[in-house]
């Protein structure tokens, strides 16, 4: 399994990268970490005519608080936001996500808005940053737009990025203290993509639950109080408004059964700690 | 930076193994290929081609990573180390290496060039790491041979030799 060939670009500029992206249009990628464009490129599932390297562009290196928001942009490795050190204070969510994502040896490589690019409607961050309530900026030669992610994401690996465009940063809100976060997920390995991930949210605003691997992208919902007497009817009225499919990892059934025992288990963990 | 043609070959200069080194690459090569392939060296063993078994990590600016999931474009000035530069002596083993010999943490050693790799990265960075930390990083390889309890007992007992080694008054 060898990539077919494709000119490269490595640009020390954003307006060069930007440029090349007008010039080629769909038949360009953005490469950064690789480590979820690679294998698509290996098996051929993506044959782009050029690849711009976004690496050497030191301005989207970086992790930065923007009032009440962590900007992380596009060249930040997964494994630089993990060891971040305000991770815990500020993104509890991700904390609690990361040791599910990849494994050690690709978080060293792949970057944050690689994952977030790649869509892959099981991915943790694509998750987390739905869940979270974030948002992706996008840059052209010819505009700057910020989209929320619940809008970003709009299908099976696939995005609101238009041809051209590039994503230059993401945005996190940033947490509150006293809110509660927490993160689960079933696999079948560990590092493996999820059969169904759970990032929950419990704030002044109530419960939120987020939830991959089921539809075709993540997707949030808003849940009342666990002791409700409506609680486990909201939570199965979620797992069944999913689109679950039967596929060679999981029945749908089994992914609704996970929808409510885990679904459950993650509000529960966020609910206790909330202060 | 002009835009590198897809037929021609390009110069990677990088270092690999304490070494500056110039291999020529097309776009496409992967770095496992161009350590294979270019430079000869073949140690660096190649399974799955998509970042699952782990069979090709080395280490690239200290880091573990998929030789087959970077582009030879992508290390231009990195650092990269794969297994040929464990041992000083290629008649010797290091630490780790004999490691896994004196506790079977190998049968038929296809996994075995990345999983060492993974592992020296660990005790660098953590030499207090333990089962837990070292489980954790292997998750990241498959072995078929070994069922993993014999590497991680390898792994603890290099783990072990070198704190000692480091502290040799106490």
């Amino acid at each position: 399994m060898k990539p077919a060939s494709f000119d490269f670009l490595c640009p020390v500029t954003l307006e060069e990268a930007l440029a090349a992206l007008a010039e080629v249009g769909s038949e360009a990628r953005v490469i950064a970490g690789g480590q979820s464009l690679v294998p698509m490129l290996n098996m051929r599932l993506a044959r782009p005519a050029l690849l711009v390297d976004i690496m050497r562009l030191e301005a989207l290196r970086r992790i930065e608080t923007s009032g009440e928001e962590i900007v992380v942009g596009a060249g930040v490795r997964q494994a630089e936001l993990e060891a971040w050190p305000s991770l815990l204070r500020d993104l509890p969510l991700l904390a609690a996500a990361f040791p599910w994502l990849g494994h050690v040896q690709t978080r060293a490589r792949g970057t944050v808005c690689g994952s977030i690019a790649h869509a892959d409607p099981s991915a943790e961050l694509p998750l987390s940053l739905v869940t979270l309530g974030g948002t992706v900026s996008l840059r052209s030669r010819k505009q700057k737009r910020r989209v929320k992610a619940d809008d970003f994401f709009i299908g099976m690996m696939a995005t609101d990025l238009a041809e051209g465009e590039m994503i230059e940063a993401v945005h996190f809100p940033k947490a509150r203290p006293g809110n509660g976060y927490a993160f689960r997920e079933v696999g079948r390995r560990h590092g493996d993509f999820a059969i169904v991930a759970c990032a929950a949210v419990a704030d002044d605003r109530g419960l939120r639950l987020g939830i991959a691997g089921v539809d075709d992208r993540p997707r949030v919902f808003p849940l009342p109080a666990l002791n409700d007497d409506q609680f486990d009817d909201a939570i199965n009225d979620i797992a069944w408004s999913l689109n679950a499919r039967d596929d060679i990892h999981a029945s749908a059934r089994y992914r609704r059964e996970l929808v409510r025992s885990l679904g459950r288990e993650t509000l529960k963990e966020a609910s206790r700690c909330r202060a | 930076m002009p835009r590198m043609n897809a037929a021609r070959r390009h110069p990677v200069d990088f270092t690999l193994n304490g070494r500056t080194v110039r291999a020529e690459a097309e776009n496409r090569m992967l770095l496992s290929d161009l350590l294979r392939h270019e430079v000869g060296l073949t140690g660096t063993h190649v399974g799955c081609e998509h970042g699952v078994c782990g069979a090709c990590t080395v280490q690239i600016d200290g880091k573990p990573a998929r030789a087959c999931l970077t582009l030879a474009q992508q290390v231009r000035g990195s650092d990269v180390r794969t297994v040929e530069a464990l041992s000083p002596d290629p008649a010797e083993l290091s630490p780790l290496q004999a490691a896994f010999r004196r506790h079977h943490g190998l049968q038929c050693g296809f996994c075995t060039p990345g999983i060492l790799m993974s592992l020296d990265a660990l005790l660098r960075e953590r030499p207090d790491a333990g089962r837990e930390e070292i489980r954790e990083h292997l998750s990241g390889h498959l072995c078929r041979c070994t069922g993993y309890a014999t590497i991680v007992e390898a792994a603890l007992a290099a783990a072990e030799e070198q704190r000692k080694e480091e502290k040799p008054n106490v």
